[in-house]
């Protein structure tokens, strides 16, 4: 237990040094990229001086080191400045729509474990029969076809034709949203026990979360699959059945748990980059989410909204790559936090 | 006479490749009687280890088919048997030990929890186990394979022993399920020089102990003299020659058998023997007849399209070779 602790401390305290790279780098090229942010914010009939004095207020004139420099120490006390499009504080911002990037993709990663495990499973235990081959196609499918694709078809089937769940945003128009605890909705409903806000909020979700996951449990399935009918060739599976154990206990047990290391790490990237790369899917259900966020901001030029997207989405994909290597050491004592284990 | 313990009768085992059909097993006969420890030799590839798995019914089919023959173990043909009366073979009749310890023993599970699952599994059907039990009858096993330190091995997982040990503990493994016949596949190649005589011993001195039969496949000729009581010896999924150990290594009568036995490097002076030229043959097309004979120094024409049977020439040695079809019944060997 001890030693979990000190790995994920000294992970974290790594990390510090990969998110100041990380800033340096985002805010560097978003700075050299051609466009003027203060008359991009003002529009283009503002006075020329205006312009200059939002210049000199955001010390765009400076060199770009004692901009960093200012950016820097703001950010050291939790301020990551204004936003120019929506004038409110960036973290205000990122306060309002991390949340519900957050639940999409929780729901998304539910969707893509469980079922990717499953069909990649079936895919493996049936190896090169009918039910392989027909997941494997559609699982080929699910990797080319990109979300918004399968938003798009999602929502003419269920909203359109059937007429079965709704389209947009998180709450059908006039339901109360919950007092926000969490943020993620699904969860403040459940903690203030409104179950009838929690159903539609699930109803919401299910077609985005859904939409979104297509792709990573398609390639979770194949990986599974993958490393199932390779894993089941090995000596130790003859050896166990050699040893009379029956088929059942070796396919849920000696063969499930070597073969889902691989899954899992593909996984835990895969969740990150949900949260980043969800853009025409939040588009498409209207979504007030991260990656929407960040979109409009690249596109404003918003330096400080870019530069603190940018951060929180690192963040997130440093975190998830902990939790994989604690999950993955867990599951391989080969791997073990690199250290041997002590018998426990 | 004794009824044997296991009798392979005329398998051929194929694999359905995709350039082709292996047709690597071509009518194989072995017989163990009970008690009986039995050698069987041969150069990599001969299909000795595909006939062992063929026993325990671990090849998996598809590509593996088996078009003809039986395994007889005390008179029942595994290959019909049901999942249940196969199951009950393995629980509790015939185990194998695998060449590479580590490769056979799963990686993410303890030792304990390996060992436990063989020894739940191998009671009697019906009868269930307490767990203690079943803690105790695997820290017997551990004790007998002589692991200090058992109560530690149980919580190690594989890695964390040497090969030796890991051998070890696959070797109990094969004990808590084998009550009648041990199948070694090679369990020292993958082990130190200085461990492999120590591995082998300990299989000689419980296999006796439990009066089991074995049959130990092995490279290791000069072990296999002092371990066993009958030999085999496989060419190309074949049996070329089968005879009691000392006679087969005094008199070899196969010439490949020969060529074998000359390979052997001598401390007594003579050098590295000959050896045999050329390789084993490509399974997709094997060569029409005998199918050593694109390698025999003696060939003989009729060896080219008629395959040798079994010729008796004592009451113990039988050789697959034309040379002897007339040697009818005469001791040559004595």
């Amino acid at each position: 237990m001890g030693r979990t602790i000190k790995f994920i401390a000294k992970r974290l305290a790594f990390s510090v040094f990969v998110l100041v790279g990380l800033s340096i780098l985002i805010f560097v090229i978003a700075r050299v990229m051609p466009g003027n942010p203060a008359r991009m914010a003002l529009g283009a009939r503002a006075p020329e001086w205006v312009v200059e004095r939002l210049r000199e207020e955001m010390h765009l004139n400076e060199p770009l080191y004692v901009q960093y420099y200012y950016w820097a120490k703001g950010a050291l006390h939790g301020n990551f400045g204004i936003s120019l499009v929506t004038r409110r504080s960036v973290a205000n911002d990122i306060k309002a729509f991390f949340p519900a990037s957050l639940e999409l993709a929780l729901y998304a990663g539910i969707f893509m474990g469980i079922i990717g495990i499953v069909l990649g499973t079936i895919s493996g235990w049936y190896a090169n029969t009918w039910v392989d081959n027909l997941v494997r196609i559609i699982s080929y499918m699910g990797i080319v076809t990109p979300s918004f694709v399968f938003a798009i078809f999602f929502v003419l089937i269920f909203s359109y034709v059937l007429e079965i769940l709704p389209t947009i945003g998180r709450l059908t128009p006039g339901v109360v949203p919950p007092p926000s605890v969490t943020g993620v909705i699904t969860f403040d409903a459940l903690i203030t026990g409104r179950f009838d806000v929690f159903f539609d909020a699930l109803k919401h979700l299910l077609l985005p979360a859904i939409s979104l996951a297509m792709g990573p449990l398609s390639q979770e399935a194949r990986i599974t699959r993958a490393s199932l009918v390779d894993n089941v060739q090995k000596d130790y599976i003859a050896s166990e059945r050699s040893c009379g154990i029956p088929e059942r206990t070796i396919m849920f047990k000696y063969l499930l748990k070597p073969s889902l290391i691989p899954t899992i790490t593909i996984y835990g990237l895969d969740f990150a980059s949900i949260l980043g790369n969800a853009f025409l899917v939040e588009l498409i259900f209207n979504w007030p989410g991260l990656s929407r966020y960040g979109m409009n901001a690249m596109l404003q030029k918003d330096l400080n909204a870019i530069t603190a997207v940018v951060l929180v989405l690192g963040l997130v994909f440093i975190i998830a790559n902990i939790v994989v290597d604690l999950t993955v050491g867990y599951l391989d004592p080969r791997i073990g936090l690199g250290t041997e284990r002590s018998s426990e | 006479m004794t009824k044997p313990l296991l009798e392979i009768k005329n398998l051929h085992v194929w694999f359905k490749v995709f350039g082709g059909i292996l047709r690597v097993l071509d009518g194989v006969n072995f017989t163990v009687m009970s008690e009986e420890k039995v050698g069987l030799v041969g150069e990599t590839g001969c299909g000795k280890t595909t006939t062992m798995k063929a026993i325990m019914r671990l090849l998996s089919m598809p590509p593996a088919i088996i078009p003809k023959g039986e395994i007889l173990f005390k008179g029942k043909d595994i290959l019909r048997m049901n999942r249940a009366e196969l199951q009950q073979i393995r629980k509790e009749k015939i185990s194998m030990i695998f060449q590479d310890p580590t490769a056979a023993l799963n990686p993410v599970f303890t030792i304990g929890t390996q060992i436990q699952d063989a020894v739940r599994f191998s009671g009697k059907s019906g009868r269930k186990m307490k767990k203690d039990e079943i803690k105790a009858r695997a820290m017997q096993v551990l004790k007998e394979v002589s692991l200090p330190d058992q109560e530690r091995v149980l919580h190690n997982y594989p890695i964390q022993l040497s090969g030796g040990m890991r051998q070890r503990v696959c070797i109990s493994m094969a004990l808590v399920s084998a009550s009648e016949l041990i199948i070694g596949d090679e369990p020292e190649t993958s082990l130190d020089v200085t461990i492999k005589d120590q591995i082998l011993r300990l299989l000689k001195e419980l296999v006796e102990k439990h009066n089991t039969s074995i049959i130990l496949i092995s490279h290791a000729l000069g072990t296999v003299k002092n371990m066993t009581d009958k030999v085999y010896v496989m060419y190309a999924g074949t049996m070329v020659e089968l005879a009691k150990t000392k006679d087969l290594f005094a008199h070899p009568l196969h010439p490949y058998s020969k060529g074998l036995l000359a390979a052997i490097p001598r401390l007594t002076g003579g050098g590295i023997g000959e050896g045999i030229d050329g390789h084993i043959p490509e399974y997709i097309n094997p060569p029409k007849g005998c199918r050593f004979h694109p390698r025999c120094k003696q060939v003989m024409p009729m060896c080219k399209d008629k395959k040798p049977p079994l010729f008796k020439v004592s009451e113990k040695h039988e050789v697959a070779c034309f040379l002897f079809q007339n040697f009818g019944g005469d001791c040559i060997d004595k």
